[in-house]
């Protein structure tokens, strides 16, 4: 059994939230230099090297990649031998995030509520916290802020069991083709596959943890997401959607058992920035 | 593809006769920020007959809502938003005298077809380089709606602000186009 006071967390959230929003992901820039040097179109090159030089001042200038520092959306895995105390840890995530978005000068894009009156939260709270139970007695934290013009592009739908892998494939590459420029190509795609309605949302979120260099454990998803990236690649949506041969950086699947009568798919899109950062607590 | 051209605000007639689709441009001058609040209220003054917070005509709207400037800096990052949200919006503001608008990612059919009607261009910025964007701002001031935070409107002075032409006044459409052109389906 591990003690840790909850206040030990305040700091760490801050940190991540201004690293994740100043510094770009050594993953994101090694996959847009693999893609600069195969793209075709001359603007599209032009687009990914603004982007490299934006990398390149953010840090230096200590501003975010991006006006939009997102929601922060944060996945907890909290080992079952830790022992919380000292307060409320959702509200010591909170606090994290409204000192990193308030010290970090980074933007407040959340509303209170979503019809009513739409008024600024102030400080970006709350936070989408996602806490799993696991093994073990540390806390791992990632958090990932994720603009609105990219979430606003994702999908979800129950397919039908017979429509199966075809139909899975093309319901991926229908939602990206639809995004189009919007979501800030070239973009990361997140599918969830299996579980139930909300589980697979879930887990189109949770699949863009997985590092941009990294191919799916499993080498027959492994094989879907190559031919999905391939498929994407070929619309010929490109960086910013201006056309080229760079649409999405990486496709990433996570599947789930489902029941006997379903097939959910859930797509998150992700912008090519990519922001995230993760931190241990011991 | 792309060679780069030079434009100054307010654009003219001749300005906007000349642009095609996919030139990158650098533009210098004044112009002002609106996303979806702030568009909301543009319309319903509009609509209400009342004066607007700036001149609409020859305007330039750029799609943004900045992150905050650290002290004794001009702004913080600003780049532009994704302006499908705004089309329900510009055919209003075009009939008022907008003349150009800054944003990212495809506009509706209704808005390319506006603005041939109202001889109006819409440029794409770089989504996600803010820093970049920031670059180019020389002055930056709240003029209106300073109570929506980020969405409020400012007014500012840019140099060399890096943009495309997405679509021109004839139709012309860089995405339809552009896509096309690399579509390898």
């Amino acid at each position: 059994m591990k003690t840790i006071d909850v206040a030990r967390i305040i700091p760490v959230i801050k940190k991540l939230c201004i690293d994740a929003n100043y510094y770009i992901a050594p993953d994101v820039v090694a996959k847009v230099n693999e893609f600069l040097a195969q793209e075709e179109s001359p603007t599209g090159r032009e687009v990914l090297q603004i982007m490299q030089r934006n990398y390149e001042l953010a840090a230096r200038l200590q501003m975010p990649l991006c006006q939009d520092t997102g929601v922060a959306v944060i996945f907890v895995e909290l080992g079952q031998d830790v022992h919380l105390t000292g307060g409320d840890f959702n509200e010591a995530i909170n606090e994290g995030v409204r000192q990193g978005y308030t010290d970090g000068y980074l933007r407040k894009s959340l509303v209170g509520d979503p019809i009513v009156s739409r008024r600024n939260s102030g400080d970006n709270t709350p936070a989408m916290i996602y806490t799993e139970i696991v093994p073990g007695e540390t806390i791992n934290i990632t958090v990932l802020p994720k603009g609105g013009g990219a979430e606003n592009m994702s999908a979800i739908k129950m397919l039908n069991v017979a429509d199966g892998l075809s139909g899975v494939l093309d319901f991926v590459v229908e939602c990206v083709r639809r995004a189009g420029g919007r979501p800030c190509p070239p973009v990361v795609v997140g599918v969830g596959l299996g579980g139930n309605f909300e589980q697979s949302a879930f887990l189109a979120k949770k699949s863009l943890l997985r590092p941009l260099t990294e191919k799916n454990p499993d080498p027959q998803w492994a094989a879907v997401e190559n031919e999905l990236l391939g498929r994407i690649n070929r619309l010929g949506i490109g960086p910013q959607g201006l056309g080229g041969t760079t649409s999405a950086l990486t496709v990433s699947i996570l599947a789930k058992p489902c029941h006997i009568a379903s097939l959910p798919v859930a797509v998150n899109i992700d912008c090519h920035c990519h922001r995230h950062a993760s931190a241990v607590i011991e | 593809m792309s060679e780069i051209k030079h434009l100054n605000t307010p654009l003219n007639p001749a300005d906007l006769e000349k642009l095609q689709i996919g030139e990158k441009i650098l533009l210098s001058g004044k112009i002002h920020t609106a996303r979806d609040a702030a568009h909301q209220r543009l319309v319903e003054l509009i609509k209400t007959g009342r004066s607007l917070p700036f001149d609409m005509r020859s305007a330039i709207i750029f799609y943004a809502g900045p992150a905050p400037a650290r002290p004794g800096q001009i702004i913080g990052s600003i780049g532009p938003t994704s302006s499908c949200r705004m089309d329900k919006f510009t055919p209003a503001l075009l009939a008022a005298g907008l003349k150009a608008m800054i944003g990212k990612g495809e506009r509706s059919q209704a808005v390319v077809d506006a603005l041939v009607a109202y001889q109006a261009v819409y440029f794409t910025a770089i989504g996600g380089a803010a820093v970049v964007a920031a670059q180019a701002v020389k002055s930056a001031r709240i003029i209106a709606f300073e109570e929506l935070g980020p969405e409020a409107i400012y007014e500012l002075i840019v140099e060399n602000f890096p943009v495309f032409v997405a679509n021109d006044i004839r139709g012309n459409d860089i995405f339809r186009d552009g896509i096309a052109r690399y579509n390898r389906e």
